[in-house]
């Protein structure tokens, strides 16, 4: 089966699917062309805020730690709100759309997605593959697309069910207040560990990155912050413990309106072969999901409410979604293809229906998605790197030490 | 000056308490370091890329000016008279990088560090710093290089070649000189096109009323021509035993190169061309070479830097192999390569590039 074959696509012709490639050929041509001295001044307006944002908390709970009640609660809760709220724009809309390259046309070493570290559990190298490489390439297709339940949740009812999935809305919001320590084990595969297929040595070497990086993380936020508060330390910790969990949750609850809503379809591993760069775009459009909101929402969450313009343009700046959005979804109503979006809440809403329905078996629950493909069924598990496509199987390629970018 | 960017692995040898200080606070800062966040108080106050402020332009003739900077923390006053140092500038949201000599002497004392740059036709950067730049503008600096450079103490007798805008590393030599008060014997022959397109005249008439060993010849091309080094003999009957730094356009130093050699004196020659973007015209492909992993490997237009990189046993990073998710993002040092999607073409030092989509165009080398 080919790309060509999934309903939603049967309609188009071979020269339909070359034009609707060349017209975001053209879109993103056109937007690279754009970026310039405005773009660069945005995303260091919004660095410059992060960090003012941050450095204020930070420098708040400290100050606020001798003062009399009444003056320190307040400002230990607005400087806990501000935390959560700089790790989330550094998150989102700062490294995330670093880390994918889409300020490396600037040529700043300092804002550079071969440099870029973020403010949560995973290292930016291994985020770099999970994420970049695995998710962006295989978008949406079964038993390659990781980020399909990240291996905790059964999130395609291809996916076979097993009795542990019963616990499915235990897990869902565990994932979702842990989620940075969710994310920070992504790249490791716990599946091919447990199997034995994992390169031990590339194991401990990931495993060595990962407890660095969490150690750090953990060490600043638990550890010096609050014993710079002295006798307070404990509402420093509970405060930098709650921006944690505002950013888990809010970076979870985006990333999960991504792919996870009714309208956003999965493939299977039959629709990778001979795509070319057109079905490659196709494949984007239906297995993702926007959502709608203001000006605001958008930047607080990355720009991911215009997943599919992400999808589309992985790294063109975030800040030019919105604005070739409804040229996107004009190109898709001319061609009669889904787009989809709807309200956050109801996107969510449709994310906790899945979650909910495929704790069960199959036959218990109805469908809300177009079907993948007749009778489809995956094993559990992923298949592993040297089943991918054009991949390698030394895994050494993808390490980069930071030491010479970090001066 | 525009010659080859080398990049800085040879800065900080002694840390002082502060920055023993400020390195120590990167846990509270994890994952950034301190001076992002000093960077919010004054854009200087970093170290992790060298950042100067310009803090006077003075133009020197009609087509070139003086940019004096402000360097930031990091910045150590170490050049050796006649070194180049490379300057980054954000045009358009992006940053340009070129190289330039130092004109002014080392020292610490003023805080302050000189180059001199003249607009070229067709020189997109140095229009923008001879007529574009605001004092106040923050620039990125590298550190010092080149081996263009005066030794202390000096030669008893030295000769100076110069044509145009060659005279900025040689100026940091006679500024030092006179600094230092080491003024030996000097000859220095400047050749311009007219007297006013001459950078530093009247500071060069004024160190030859100060130090009686430093003669100044001026020659102007567009009425005297082209300067035949026969001429010489006449100008210095001693050259042949005169320790020589020559500068300038490419058939100028072509010319002094083959003189020299011609005489069998050429080890008492020093040489620093405008221009090392040789081969970056006409045949595609080139040799690549992978500096930290000491490898080299030559390969045609139709293999990408990636590839190469595998071929010639490089751990090179890669991703999706269709220029979609940056992995393979690497830091090109000097060279060309295209970009086989758009044709376009990185020239740029120092520039990041993504080797999975790129092919070379010429020599080049990578920071891997």
């Amino acid at each position: 089966m080919a790309i060509a074959d999934v309903q939603e696509y049967c309609h188009l012709t071979d020269t339909d699917v070359e034009a609707i490639g060349r017209e975001l050929d053209a879109i993103r041509e056109r937007v690279e062309q754009a970026r310039g001295a405005a773009d660069a001044a945005y995303i260091r307006r919004v660095i410059r805020t992060q960090r003012w944002m941050a450095a204020s908390a930070r420098i708040g709970m400290i100050v606020s730690s001798p003062l009399e009640p009444r003056y320190r609660r307040p400002i230990l809760a607005a400087s806990a709100i501000s935390l959560g709220l700089a790790k989330i724009l550094e998150n989102m809309e700062i490294g995330h759309n670093v880390m994918h390259g889409q300020w490396d046309w600037m040529n700043d070493p300092e804002i550079h997605s071969s440099s870029w570290e973020w403010d949560t559990g995973q290292p930016a190298e291994q985020w770099k593959h999970s994420h970049n490489y695995i998710h962006h390439q295989f978008t949406n297709v079964l038993g390659y697309d990781n980020d399909i339940g990240y291996g905790v949740l059964r999130m395609a009812r291809e996916q076979k069910w097993h009795p542990v999935n019963l616990g499915q809305p235990v897990y869902n919001a565990l994932l979702a207040g842990l989620f940075q320590w969710g994310v920070a084990l992504h790249d490791l595969d716990l599946e091919a560990i447990r199997t034995g297929k994992k390169d031990p040595k590339e194991m401990k070497r990931q495993l060595r990155q990962i407890l660095k990086k969490g150690r750090n993380q953990i060490v600043k936020d638990y550890v010096l912050y609050p014993a710079l508060s002295g006798r307070q330390w404990k509402s420093t910790l509970k405060a930098n413990a709650t921006a944690n969990v505002m950013r888990n949750v809010w970076a979870y609850l985006i990333i999960f309106c991504g792919h996870f809503p009714d309208g956003a379809l999965h493939f299977t591993e039959e629709e990778l072969e001979d795509e070319t760069r057109a079905e490659w775009y196709l494949r984007q459009i239906l297995g993702t999901a926007n959502f709608e909101g203001g000006k605001l929402l958008h930047i607080m969450s990355g720009n991911l409410g215009y997943q599919i313009e992400h999808h589309l343009f992985p790294d063109l700046v975030s800040n030019h979604y919105a604005e070739i959005s409804p040229e996107i979804r004009a190109l898709c109503e001319k061609y009669e293809i889904p787009y989809t979006t709807g309200p956050l809440y109801k996107q969510y809403g449709q994310v906790l229906r899945t979650i909910h329905k495929l704790a069960l078996p199959n036959k218990m629950t109805s469908d809300d998605r177009p079907p993948t493909g007749k009778d489809v069924t995956i094993e559990h598990g992923r298949l592993h790197h040297e089943d991918r496509q054009e991949r390698r199987t030394e895994l050494g390629g993808w390490s980069r030490t930071k030491e010479g970018a970090r001066g | 000056m525009f010659a080859e960017l080398v990049s800085s692995d040879t800065r900080a040898p002694k840390q002082g308490t502060w920055e023993r200080v400020r390195k120590g606070a990167d846990k509270l800062t994890t994952p950034l370091l301190p001076d992002d966040y000093l960077t919010l108080l004054n854009p200087l106050w970093s170290s992790r890329e060298l950042r100067g402020r310009v803090e006077k332009v003075i133009p020197e003739t009609d087509d070139a000016a003086t940019l004096v900077i402000r360097p930031g923390w990091g910045w150590r006053y170490q050049h050796r008279p006649g070194q180049y140092v490379g300057i980054g500038v954000d045009i358009g949201g992006k940053f340009h990088w070129r190289s330039y000599s130092v004109s002014s002497p080392p020292k610490r004392s003023g805080r302050t560090l000189a180059i001199t740059v003249r607009a070229m036709p067709e020189g997109f950067l140095s229009d923008h710093l001879v007529n574009g730049l605001e004092p106040g503008t923050i620039v990125r600096l590298a550190t010092p290089s080149g081996d263009f450079v005066l030794p202390d103490p000096p030669p008893a007798k030295s000769l100076f070649l110069v044509g145009g805008s060659g005279i900025t590393p040689v100026m940091s030599m006679l500024r030092t000189l006179d600094r230092r008060d080491t003024m030996s014997d000097v000859v220095l022959h400047y050749a311009s096109t007219t007297p006013e397109r001459m950078i530093f005249r009247s500071e060069l008439a004024a160190l030859h009323e100060k130090h009686a060993s430093l003669t100044v010849h001026e020659w102007f091309s567009d009425d005297q021509g082209i300067f035949d080094l026969a001429g010489l003999d006449a100008l210095a009957p001693d050259w042949r035993e005169r320790e020589t730094w020559a500068c300038g356009p490419a058939p100028m130093l072509d010319a002094v190169e083959a003189h020299w050699e011609r005489h069998q004196i050429g080890d008492l020659l020093h040489l620093e061309r405008f221009s090392l973007q040789l081969g970056t015209d006409g045949g595609e492909g080139g040799a690549i070479t992978f500096r930290n992993s000491l490898k080299e490997i030559e390969v045609d237009g139709a293999t990408t830097v990636l590839e190469a990189g595998e071929n010639a046993g490089v751990g090179m990073p890669y991703g999706c192999r269709v220029g979609i998710c940056h992995t393979c993002t690497v830091t090109k040092i000097n060279g060309t390569v295209r970009d086989l999607r758009t044709g376009e073409e990185f020239n740029q030092p120092n520039e990041q590039v993504q080797t999975c989509v790129t092919v070379p165009v010429g020599p080049c080398t990578l920071a891997i």
